[in-house]
């Protein structure tokens, strides 16, 4: 029946043409703002890889930093001075240059974060789906119970427990370490779960049971059909996972849990920065704060394309 | 004679799109007496459940009612405001839908249901609603009514559901029941009951029904007239024996000769060729043209007008002016 | 109905046992806890005698029984940085976190279902719109960046709202509130939308969402055919139904805003169990990590199995399925 009338949704079925045409529309409109985001996560990510290019000092080298520089305002206020764009702070460190540091931790941590969270959750995924069982019911009792707890919690505890293991003997590559670590397992139980649903479809397909008979090894199967299978999901979770991480990495550091002072990503520049907010120094922390925002909202934006632009039922 | 309960007049629904404005409903015209029951037949996408809705007043934008009038015993209803339409709505019409399993909200007990629709438009306490909600559950056949007052819809059979939505649909006495495909989505058993249901009330209560469907042996058995709808207009419409015994338009006798029971007497089961044309692409001239055996030159250009052919009233040049043609047809 | 409660309540117990060996763990072998009670220049003997009293040589199982026994009684040993017993300082930092973490899902609550409700009935107004592009934001900026940013609005440059700390509070029994004097109430007015903003877009997403779908429904048409008003529609029928979803949604999200509130609480400062937790992190003080672990649990827990249970008392389909699976 044509439902045309009744139906509130301004797009009504039966319609076919309308439908197509307000959805080209729709993606059209909307892929202008995800190539700007894309543009934008683009950029970040050239930034930080060409850092030591781009910035005017080293802000991780105490040698380059002058005491007599601190506090300077960003160029264009009255009491600018060059080659500081954005101002300096309290340590005479250029803040455009951390920034540009910075932004090289953040997505360090982030980007190993998402590939150590999906590498353990697609092998989860793979083990619980494919061996079945008390296996499959152990690691999804894990997952379940672990998605009870928020990631930060988790990530928080595992650093926690991991610095009183270590002392205060870990240095900043080892913190930056036991960062992805920490982001690593408080992230893996989606793609599991993923890649879990999608074995358990494909296990039962003829052409693995096919594969079988002429004597494949049966995680080779799964390996090359299941898991390009299950590509576009992963890649999604992972976008958004990406964002999250870099959160995660802020938060930890903001909190002082995360990246030190000698070795600051974009969360340390901003709890630095937090302690000027009443003085008056705003630059220390508006830039990072922004940096960090502005990466986030990139990323997240590509991501919410990626799940619609990957999932035919939403479109 | 008496006024029709409903009376439709050259009535014209349109939608607009980006593709620009489509006619869903086309210049149709019918009434509907007291006590009457019009089925409306046709394939899908003929504009049948649009005419149903239109009369009710549940057209949503980007639809509207483009022109026309439509009349409840005399009382223009189709240019009354929300609110003035809303008083009507269950009270003067009642609507049965296609799917009773999804007509009702899941998480309100039927008998809340039918109280809320009582009270809405009659100032009737709580107590005196649910007594008149048993009594509507008990006629419409629900075993235990005072009991089943207090379930909830998802421990009702499809079919007993069904009648819940029938109950609900006459609880103001209306004078109009729309029955939208009101068996489509039922058991093949539940169907006759339902059928029959609604048949009862009408004639009980003096209620005209209109009874949209594509199937025409429910047609067959339950209607007084039928009107044949086809891309948004009325093919034919008569007395259900007459259309159905001697359908005059060449797709009526197309539709007929689909009834596998009637079909009987014809060598075999009629089939015909093509599909309906989408609304966006309606042809010049007669809508059917492109499908029908016996178009002519004239279909193929100019829209044909209702003519009438004794009871009956038909959309063909074919009976235009010379009733001798009617027999060629034939 | 029971049985359902009862397996829900044996899945919980499961949840808090695992919990309770991660905590126990943590508390027995990730740091020495002889060595955080004493002295570097303790000699070894006395080291040992230490051990012994607090029963470090006893088998592992019967340290955790004993472990788990305490904390069932809240003894959670004593912190490392305070030199108190940790229950005590759980027990004078919760009201605190609770309150915070209460007054921020009910605004989340509040203002997401009205904004979600406005965007659903009137979704091509300005406003709707400006909701959406907000929610993005809003899910797009970190915790400590909102509070941060409200801080610099309304304490810096306004100088209307306090930037840290909880006010004057009342207490009442061993319960501290800041609800009852007005400088507890202005502090909390930041530190709560900060907590609560990323729950108010997520709820204000999902109401949408939900209230969309519902909207489309035929029980919501036919509603409108038996020619209810436009307001029981749209605020007893759909809203009715839109909430069921979103009632789990938000009863979960009461963990981990409980959660969040360890950022949130750090940004204002605010003396509840979260900054307790960020100190105790800092300073390796694993008592009271472990202590913050099995409390938090027990909330998340309870909520879930009260969530879980009210799911079924709203919705009356899963109700009778359940019953008839027991």
């Amino acid at each position: 029946m044509v439902d045309i009338v009744t139906s509130p949704d301004p797009a009504p079925p039966g319609l076919a043409g309308r439908i197509f045409q307000s959805d080209i529309f729709y993606s059209f409109r909307r892929s202008k703002l995800t190539m700007v985001a894309a543009a934008i996560t683009l950029i970040f990510f050239l930034i930080a890889i060409f850092a030591p290019l781009l910035a005017v000092q080293n802000p991780f080298d105490p040698a380059q930093l002058q005491l007599m520089n601190s506090r300077i305002p960003p160029l264009w206020s009255a009491d600018g001075q060059t080659p500081f764009l954005l101002g300096t702070d309290e340590q005479g460190r250029d803040v455009l240059s951390a920034i540009l540091y910075g932004l090289r931790i953040s997505l360090t941590v982030g980007v190993l974060g998402v590939v150590f969270a999906g590498t353990l959750g697609i092998a989860m995924g793979l083990t619980a789906g494919y061996f079945g069982g008390a296996i499959d019911g152990l690691i999804m009792r894990i997952a379940d119970v672990q998605l009870t707890f928020p990631a930060i919690l988790i990530a928080l505890l595992i650093d926690g427990v991991v610095k009183s293991v270590f002392g205060n003997q870990l240095d900043a590559m080892g913190t930056l370490a036991v960062l992805v670590v920490a982001i690593g397992l408080s992230f893996w139980v989606q793609y599991a779960r993923t890649v879990r649903s999608s074995v358990m479809v494909e296990k039962n397909k003829d052409y693995v049971a096919a594969a079988q008979l002429i004597g494949l090894p049966a995680p080779v199967i799964m390996l090359r059909h299941v898991l390009p299978n299950a590509m576009g999901p992963i890649l999604v979770i992972a976008t958004i996972n990406l964002a999250l991480a870099v959160i995660t990495e802020a938060t930890l550091s903001f909190i002082g849990s995360g990246m030190p002072d000698t070795m600051p990503s974009l969360g340390t520049l901003i709890r630095i920065g937090n302690n000027y907010l009443f003085s008056g120094e705003w630059w220390i922390i508006a830039f990072p704060g922004f940096a960090l925002a502005g990466l986030i909202l990139a990323i997240n934006l590509l991501g919410d394309w990626l799940r619609d632009a990957l999932n035919p039922k939403l479109r | 004679m008496t006024e029709p309960v409903l009376s439709v007049k050259s009535l014209r629904v349109e939608f607009a799109t980006r593709r620009g404005v489509l006619r869903a409903i086309d210049d149709i015209s019918f009434d509907i007496a007291k006590g009457e029951v019009l089925g409306v037949v046709g394939e899908s996408g003929a504009g049948k459940s649009v005419t149903g809705n239109a009369v009710i007043g549940l057209i949503d934008l980007p639809g509207r009612i483009a022109s026309g009038e439509i009349r409840l015993s005399g009382l223009r209803i189709d240019n009354l405001s929300v609110e003035e339409l809303r008083r009507i709505r269950g009270k003067r019409i009642g609507m049965i839908f296609q799917d009773p399993l999804t007509s009702l909200n899941p998480l309100y007990k039927v008998g809340d249901q039918i109280t809320e629709t009582i009270r809405a438009h009659s100032d009737v306490s709580e107590s005196a609603a649910r007594k008149r909600a048993i009594e509507l559950l008990a006629e419409v056949g629900i075993p235990a009514p005072e009991k089943r007052i207090d379930a909830y819809p998802h421990e009702f059979s499809g079919g007993m559901r069904q009648r819940v939505v029938i109950a609900l649909a006459i609880c103001a006495d209306p004078e109009l029941i729309i029955a939208d495909e009101p068996t489509t989505a039922l058991d093949v058993s539940v169907q006759a009951q339902i059928i029959s249901l609604i048949r009862r009330l009408g004639r009980d209560h003096g209620t005209a029904v209109m009874l949209v469907t594509h199937d025409m042996g429910v047609i067959a058995e339950t209607c007084d007239r039928v009107a044949v709808m086809y891309s948004g207009r009325i093919a034919e419409i008569g007395p259900v024996q007459d259309v159905i015994r001697n359908p005059l338009h060449p797709y009526a006798k197309g539709l007929m000769g689909a009834i596998p029971t009637l079909a009987i007497e014809a060598e075999r089961l009629v089939q015909i060729p093509g599909s309906m044309p989408r609304l966006s692409a309606i042809p010049p001239g007669c809508a059917f043209n492109p499908r029908c055996a016996s178009a002519f030159d004239r279909c193929r250009v100019e829209r044909p007008e209702p003519i009438p052919c004794g009871e009956q009233r038909v959309a063909c040049h074919l009976y235009d002016g010379e009733p001798a043609k009617k027999d060629h047809a034939a | 109905m029971i049985a359902f409660a009862l397996r829900r309540v044996i899945q919980a117990i499961g949840v808090m046992l695992a919990v309770g060996v991660i905590a126990f763990s943590m508390f027995r072998f990730a740091g020495d806890p002889v060595s955080q009670i004493v002295s570097i220049d303790t000699l070894a003997a006395e080291r040992a005698e230490v051990r012994k009293s607090l029963g470090l040589d006893d088998p592992i199982l019967v340290q955790f029984g004993r472990y788990f026994a305490n904390a069932a009684q809240f003894k959670f040993g004593v912190s490392y940085q305070f030199r108190q017993p940790v229950s005590s300082l759980l027990k004078e930092r919760m009201p605190a976190t609770l309150e915070l973490a209460t007054c921020a899902t009910i605004f989340a609550l509040v203002f997401g279902i009205l904004m979600g409700v406005y965007s659903a009935l009137r979704r091509d107004s300005i406003l709707a719109k400006l909701f959406q592009a907000v929610s993005l934001i809003g899910i797009s900026l970190p915790t400590f960046l909102i509070g941060i940013l409200l801080i610099y609005l309304f304490a810096v440059i306004l100088g209307w709202l306090p930037s840290y700390g909880r006010g004057d509070v009342v207490r009442i029994g061993w319960w501290t509130t800041g609800l009852l004097t007005v400088s507890g109430l202005k502090a909390l007015v930041m530190p709560a939308i900060t907590l609560g903003l990323f729950q108010m877009t997520l709820i204000m997403r999902l109401v949408r969402a939900e209230m969309l779908e519902v909207l489309r429904t035929d029980y919501i048409r036919f509603a409108r055919a038996r020619g209810l008003t436009t307001r029981a529609i749209h605020f007893g029928h759909a809203l009715k139904n839109t909430l069921v979803p979103v009632i789990t949604v938000a009863g979960l999200q009461f963990g981990s805003v409980i959660a969040f509130a360890i950022i949130t609480e750090t940004v204002f400062q605010w003396p509840g169990m979260g900054l307790l937790f960020v100190q105790a992190i800092q300073n390796v003080d694993i008592p009271i990590m472990a202590a913050y672990l099995l409390v938090v649990s027990v909330i998340f827990v309870t909520i879930n199995l009260i969530v879980d249970i009210l799911y079924t008392i709203v919705d009356p389909r899963l109700r009778s399925t359940i019953s008839r699976q027991a």
